[in-house]
C-alpha cells in the first residue's frame, strides 16, 4: 500500500484529502465525522466576524438527469461566533492529533488579522487558510476576492498575517481574475506557505422563466452567486497548473474545485497539488465519498508503482507546455472500430458541421449490418486525408473506444512553431501552404 | 433404459450457457453511473451478507474495480457466486429506490459480477488475515457455502479452520447443484481456492462420521461448526418409483456437474414433479439437454408455486410444459419408464389438495424427475450429537445471533439450519457463526465491520442486511404499516 501521508508547508495528515472551508466544515460536529470517515484535514468555515445568511442560498446547473453538474451558493463567511469557532477548533484539534485542521480567516484591518492570527495558533489549528476568494456579499464589504483581485492589497494583508504568524498559512486565491500566477506571486512576496485554489466562480446558473429572476430566489431578488462542482474542475486544473509551471511560485500547492472522486484528485496531483479539498461532492454524498477516494488512489499509485503520493505530486506539469513549442509535424487521425459502431452517425455530423467535413457516409457494404444499423444504411468512414485529428468524432462517440485517435508516421522530423518560424527566417524551408 | 445423451459438445455447451453473460467495460460504466449512491440504502437491508451496494458501485463508476471487488468479498466471500445465483429480485434488485421512480432498478448482481472477475483475474490483497493466530482449531462439517462463509471469517479472526467434506471438491451445492446456465461449477471451484489461500484447510472425501468419528474431532477441535445442508430428496411413495428411469432432481443435475455436458443421459420425454426453484433448474435443463419434452407436474395451481417468477419465465421460454392440479398416482411401465399415472387434485377443505377420484389420466413419459424438496438430516445430526435439540421438523435449533446449538462447542449455518434458503444466508450465517465462536474462544466481540456509509453517522442505523436481513416482500410491509425507519 502505498504511503498518502502529506507534509504541506509544515501542515501534516495521513492522506491528501481535506474538506474545503465550506459548510461541510461549519462545525465541530461535521469535523468530527468528516474524520472518522477518514478526511485527512478539514480547513474550517471562514472565522470572521459573525454574518448573517440569507434564504435561500444555493442553486444548481442540471444538465439531463445530473444533478449538481454546477453548483452556486450566495452564503457568507461563518454566521457563528468567532469564539465558538474556535472553541470548536481546540476540541477537535485535542481529539484528532494526527488530522489536520485549519482555521480558514476573514477580517480587516493589521490589528484584526494579528489577533485572529494569535487565536488561531492557540486554538491549535494546523494551520491558517486567508480567504481572499469570496465573490460574493463579502467582496462589496471590500474583503473575500475584493482582496484576492487586487495583489497589491494581497502582498499587503498576507504581510501583516505573516508579522503575527506562529503557524503555516496558506493564501487562497479566487479564479476571477485574469492571471491567476499574479496574485499567486505576490502571496509568495509577501512570504505565505502555501496557496490554495479554487475559491468560486461568479455565476448566474439559471433564471426561473416564469418569475424571470434567478435562482437562489430571495424575495423577488438573486444576486450573482460562487461557483463550483465538477463544472468548474477543468478552469480549477488550469489555474493549478500555471501556478506549479510558474517558477517565482514556489510553494505548494492545495488544488480545489469540482473534486469528487480519487481520479479527479490525482489529477490535481499530478498537476502540482501537494493536498486536494472538497466541497461540492461532500454537499451531494456525505463525507463516505473519501473511502474510495483513499482506496482508488493508493491502488492507482500502487498499480503506477509509486511508494508514496508525494511521487506523484508535479508528474504532469511539464507535460503541459507553451503551444509554440508543440511539434507541427506530429498527425494523429481518427479509426473507428466497426464492431463497436452502434451507428447513430453522431460523429459524422460532427464532422460534416462543426468540424473539416473529413467523415464521409458510405454504403455499408462488406462491412455488413452492425447493431443498430437498418439494412444499407450508410455508415461513416473517416477520409483519412482530410482529417485533421482533431478528436471531435471521438469525444462525440457515445461508445467507450469505438473511435480511437491514431498516430500516423508522416517521416517528418518534430518541429515547433518556434523552429518553423526560424527555419523560415533562414530560408531553410518553404512556408507551410494554407489549409485549402 | 430409454436415456441417453442427446446432443452433440457443441450445442451442449450452447444451450447450457450463461444466460446473464458479463458485463463489457462500457456495460458496467453505464449501469454503475445509473446508480444514485443512496444513504442507509435499501439495498443494504436487503442483502444478507450486508455488502455495501452503492459503495462498490461507487468504485465501479469511479474506475476502482480492484476496491469494488474488496468491498464485495471482505463482507461476502462468496461474493462471485452470489453475483450469479442470488434471487436479486426478491433481495437487492427488489430494493433499489428506482423502482419508485418507475424505472429498471440497478443490475447489482451484474455490477458485483463485473467486480468479483476483475479481481479473480488480477488478484486483490486486503482479504489475508491481519491478526496474530490464536492457536485455536475450529472444525467444520461439511464443505458448502455455509462452511465456506464460516471458515473465511475464522481465518481472518486468527483460527485455524479445517473442513471436512465428503465429496471429492468442496463448495457444496454451488459445485455440484447450481443450474448451469447461471454459473458453471468452475466459479464455485475457484471460490474454494480463494478460501484456500486464506489459510483454510480441506479435508475432501472424508466423510464425517463415517470416515472419522465425531468424538474425534471434537477431541482435537476447539470448536466444530456443522454445515451439511440437506438430505435426500423426498420421496414420491408411488408404485413405479423404483423404475431405473426414475431419478433425483439433486443426482440429475449432478451429472452435469461432474461430467461432459453431452454425456449426460436424458430422456426424449422427461416430467419433473414438484414447483419449487429445484423442479425449475431440472425441467428448464432436461429441455436444454435435448429433451423433446420437459413438463412439470404440481398438485396445486400456478398461483400457489413456491418457485420465483422469474424462475418461471425462464421454464416458459425454454419451452417447458405444465400440468397444474394433478398429482402421480403410479409410474407405468414394465422394467422402463413408458409413463405416468395422475390424478386430479382439489382443495381438501384443511388448506391443502387431495385427489379427486376418477379424473386420472395417463402422460407418456420415459424419465422421471422427483423434485419434491430435500429431507432434513435429523438423524444424521443425532447420530453424530445425541441429545442436540432439533426444531419438529428436524431443522438445527440455534441462537440467531451466536449460531451456537444446544450442544457445547457446536454451531451452525446454512440449509441444515434455515430449512433451505439461498447461498447468500448460507455465507450470512457461516460468518455469524464464526464471530459466535470467536467471541467463545476470545471473550472478544466483533462489531460490522461498519460500512462506510455508516460511519460517524449519529442516531440509531438503519442497519444493514448482516445484522437483520429484509426481504423485499418484507420490505414492502414495513413500508406499508409506516413501521420503516423506527
Ligand atoms: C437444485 C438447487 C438449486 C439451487 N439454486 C440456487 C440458486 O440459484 N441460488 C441460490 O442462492 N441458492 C440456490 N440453491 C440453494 C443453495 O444451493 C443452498 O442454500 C446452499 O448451497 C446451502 O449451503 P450449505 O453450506 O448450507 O449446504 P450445502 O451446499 O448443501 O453443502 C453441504 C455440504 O456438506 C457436505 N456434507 C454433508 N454431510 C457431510 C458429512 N457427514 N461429512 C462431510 N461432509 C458432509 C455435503 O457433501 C455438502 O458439500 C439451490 C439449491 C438446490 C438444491
Ligand atoms: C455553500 C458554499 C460556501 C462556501 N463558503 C466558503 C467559505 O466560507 N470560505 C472559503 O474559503 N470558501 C468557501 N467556499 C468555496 C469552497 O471552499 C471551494 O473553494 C469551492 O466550492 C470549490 O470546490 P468544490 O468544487 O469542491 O465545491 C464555499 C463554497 C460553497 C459551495
Ligand atoms: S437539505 Fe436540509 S436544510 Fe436544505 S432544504 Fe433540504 S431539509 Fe432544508
Ligand atoms: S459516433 Fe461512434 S457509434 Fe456513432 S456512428 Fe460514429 S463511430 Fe459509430
Amino acid at each position: 500500500m502505498a504511503d498518502l501521508s502529506i507534509n504541506l508547508a509544515g501542515i501534516k495528515s495521513p492522506n491528501p484529502f481535506w474538506v474545503a472551508s465550506a459548510p461541510p466544515s461549519n462545525t465541530a460536529y461535521q469535523c468530527h465525522r468528516a474524520f472518522e470517515a477518514g478526511w485527512g484535514g478539514v480547513v474550517w468555515k471562514t472565522i470572521g466576524d459573525p454574518i448573517v445568511n440569507v434564504s435561500s442560498r444555493y442553486s444548481s446547473h442540471d444538465i439531463g438527469g445530473m444533478r449538481m453538474v454546477g453548483f452556486n451558493n450566495i452564503e457568507l463567511i461563518s454566521d457563528r461566533s468567532i469564539d465558538v469557532n474556535f472553541k470548536e477548533i481546540r476540541e477537535c484539534a485535542d481529539r484528532w492529533p494526527d488530522r489536520a485542521v485549519i482555521a480558514s480567516l476573514m477580517t480587516d484591518t493589521r490589528e484584526n488579522w494579528h489577533d485572529m492570527m494569535k487565536r488561531a495558533a492557540d486554538a491549535g489549528a494546523a494551520g491558517v487558510e486567508l480567504n481572499f476568494g469570496c465573490p460574493h456579499g463579502m467582496c462589496e464589504r471590500g474583503m473575500g476576492s475584493a482582496v484576492g483581485q487586487n495583489p497589491d492589497v494581497i502582498e499587503t494583508i498576507v504581510g501583516w498575517v505573516m508579522e503575527a504568524a506562529e503557524i503555516p498559512v496558506i493564501v487562497k486565491l479566487t479564479p476571477n481574475i485574469t492571471d491567476i500566477t499574479q496574485p499567486a506571486r505576490a502571496a509568495v512576496r509577501a512570504g505565505a506557505d502555501a496557496i490554495s485554489m479554487i475559491n468560486t466562480i461568479n455565476s448566474v446558473t439559471q433564471v426561473n422563466l416564469d418569475r424571470l429572476c434567478p435562482e437562489p430566489y430571495v424575495d423577488g431578488k438573486s444576486a450573482h452567486g460562487g461557483y463550483c462542482g465538477p463544472a468548474v474542475k477543468p478552469i480549477a486544473l488550469n489555474m493549478c497548473h500555471s501556478c506549479a509551471a510558474d517558477p517565482e511560485v514556489n510553494i505548494p500547492i492545495s488544488g480545489i474545485g469540482g473534486i469528487g472522486n480519487w481520479k479527479d484528485a490525482a489529477e490535481f496531483i499530478a498537476l502540482g497539488a501537494t493536498s486536494v479539498q472538497v466541497c461540492t461532492a461532500i454537499m451531494h454524498y456525505g463525507f463516505r465519498i473519501v473511502e474510495d477516494m483513499i482506496d482508488g488512489l493508493s491502488e492507482y499509485l500502487d498499480g503506477k508503482g509509486m511508494a508514496s503520493v508525494n511521487d506523484l505530486v508535479g508528474k504532469a506539469v511539464q507535460s503541459v507546455d507553451r503551444w509554440e513549442v508543440l511539434n507541427l509535424n506530429y498527425k494523429r487521425i481518427a479509426s473507428i472500430d466497426y464492431d463497436k459502431c452502434i451507428g447513430c452517425n453522431l460523429c459524422y455530423i460532427a464532422c460534416e458541421d462543426g468540424a473539416h467535413q473529413a467523415i464521409a457516409l458510405t454504403d455499408p457494404g462488406e462491412r455488413g449490418l452492425g447493431p443498430g444499423r437498418l439494412p444499407g444504411k450508410p455508415i461513416p468512414e473517416i477520409k483519412e486525408v482530410e482529417c485533421v485529428g482533431c478528436n471531435l468524432c471521438s469525444i462525440v462517440c457515445p461508445v467507450d473506444q469505438c473511435i480511437t485517435m491514431v498516430d500516423i508516421e508522416t517521416g517528418r522530423p518534430a518541429m515547433s512553431w518556434k523552429d518553423y518560424q526560424d527555419k523560415l527566417a533562414k530560408g531553410e524551408i518553404d512556408p507551410i501552404p494554407a489549409h485549402p | 433404459m430409454t436415456l441417453k445423451p442427446r446432443l452433440d459438445a457443441a450445442a451442449a455447451a450452447a444451450n447450457m450457457a450463461e444466460i446473464e453473460p458479463a458485463y463489457s467495460d462500457q456495460q458496467a460504466k453505464v449501469e454503475a453511473d445509473r446508480c444514485l449512491y443512496c444513504f442507509d440504502a435499501p439495498c443494504i437491508m436487503a442483502c444478507p451478507t450486508g455488502i455495501d451496494i452503492p459503495g462498490f458501485i461507487k468504485k465501479i463508476a469511479n474506475g476502482n474495480n480492484t476496491g469494488a471487488g474488496r468491498t464485495i468479498l471482505s463482507a461476502n466471500i462468496l461474493g462471485a457466486s452470489c453475483a450469479r445465483v442470488c434471487p436479486t429480485s426478491v433481495l437487492c434488485e427488489g430494493a433499489c429506490v428506482l423502482l419508485d421512480r418507475d424505472q429498471k432498478p440497478i443490475k447489482i448482481g451484474r455490477l458485483q459480477r463485473y467486480a468479483t472477475d476483475h479481481v479473480y483475474r488480477k488478484g486483490v490483497n486486503g482479504l489475508n488475515p491481519s491478526v496474530p493466530p490464536s492457536g485455536k482449531k475450529v472444525a467444520l462439517i461439511g464443505g458448502g457455502p455455509s462452511s465456506l462463509g464460516c471458515a473465511a471469517e475464522l481465518v481472518r479472526l486468527g483460527h485455524e479452520a479445517v473442513i471436512f467434506e465428503k465429496k471429492p471438491e468442496a463448495g457444496g451445492l454451488n459445485t455440484y447443484g447450481i443450474a448451469y446456465y447461471k454459473m458453471p461449477p468452475q466459479v464455485s471451484l475457484e471460490e474454494v481456492a480463494l478460501v484456500k489461500s486464506l489459510g483454510v484447510e480441506f479435508r475432501c472425501g472424508v466423510e464425517v462420521g463415517k470416515d472419522i468419528a465425531m468424538d474425534e474431532i471434537l477431541k482435537e477441535f476447539d470448536a466444530v461448526f456443522v454445515g451439511i445442508g440437506l438430505g435426500h430428496t423426498h420421496m414420491l411413495g408411488v408404485p413405479g418409483e423404483e423404475l431405473p428411469e426414475v431419478v433425483e432432481a439433486l443426482a440429475f443435475i449432478e451429472e452435469f456437474h461432474t461430467r461432459p455436458l453431452h454425456e449426460v443421459e436424458v430422456g426424449r420425454h422427461v416430467v419433473v414433479i414438484g414447483c419449487g426453484n429445484t423442479a425449475i433448474d431440472a425441467v428448464t435443463q432436461a429441455k436444454r439437454l435435448g429433451a423433446d419434452t420437459a413438463t412439470i407436474i404440481y398438485r396445486r395451481d400456478e398461483g400457489d408455486m413456491p418457485a420465483y417468477a422469474y424462475e418461471y419465465d425462464i421454464a416458459k421460454t425454454d419451452g417447458c410444459d405444465f400440468i397444474f392440479r394433478a398429482a402421480p398416482v403410479k409410474i407405468l411401465g414394465d422394467g422402463a419408464v413408458s409413463g405416468i399415472r395422475l390424478v386430479r387434485t382439489r382443495p381438501n377443505g384443511k388448506g391443502g389438495v387431495g385427489p379427486q377420484p376418477g379424473t386420472e389420466f395417463d402422460v407418456p413419459c420415459d424419465m422421471v424427475i422427483k423434485a419434491l424438496g430435500q429431507q432434513k438430516q435429523g438423524e444424521l445430526l443425532e447420530s453424530l450429537f445425541p441429545g442436540i435439540k432439533l426444531a419438529a421438523n428436524g431443522k438445527i435449533d440455534v441462537d440467531e445471533t451466536t449460531r451456537q446449538t444446544s450442544v457445547d462447542r457446536v454451531y451452525a449455518g446454512g440449509d441444515a439450519v434455515n430449512g433451505g434458503r439461498e447461498v447468500v444466508n448460507a455465507v450470512a450465517e457461516g460468518k455469524k457463526a464464526a464471530r459466535g465462536i470467536h467471541q467463545a474462544l476470545s471473550g472478544e466481540a466483533v462489531e460490522g465491520p461498519v460500512q462506510p456509509t455508516r460511519i460517524g453517522v449519529t442516531g440509531k442505523p438503519m442497519g444493514s442486511g448482516f445484522n437483520n436481513p429484509v426481504r423485499v416482500p418484507e420490505l414492502e410491509r414495513a413500508y406499508a404499516s409506516g413501521q420503516k425507519g423506527s
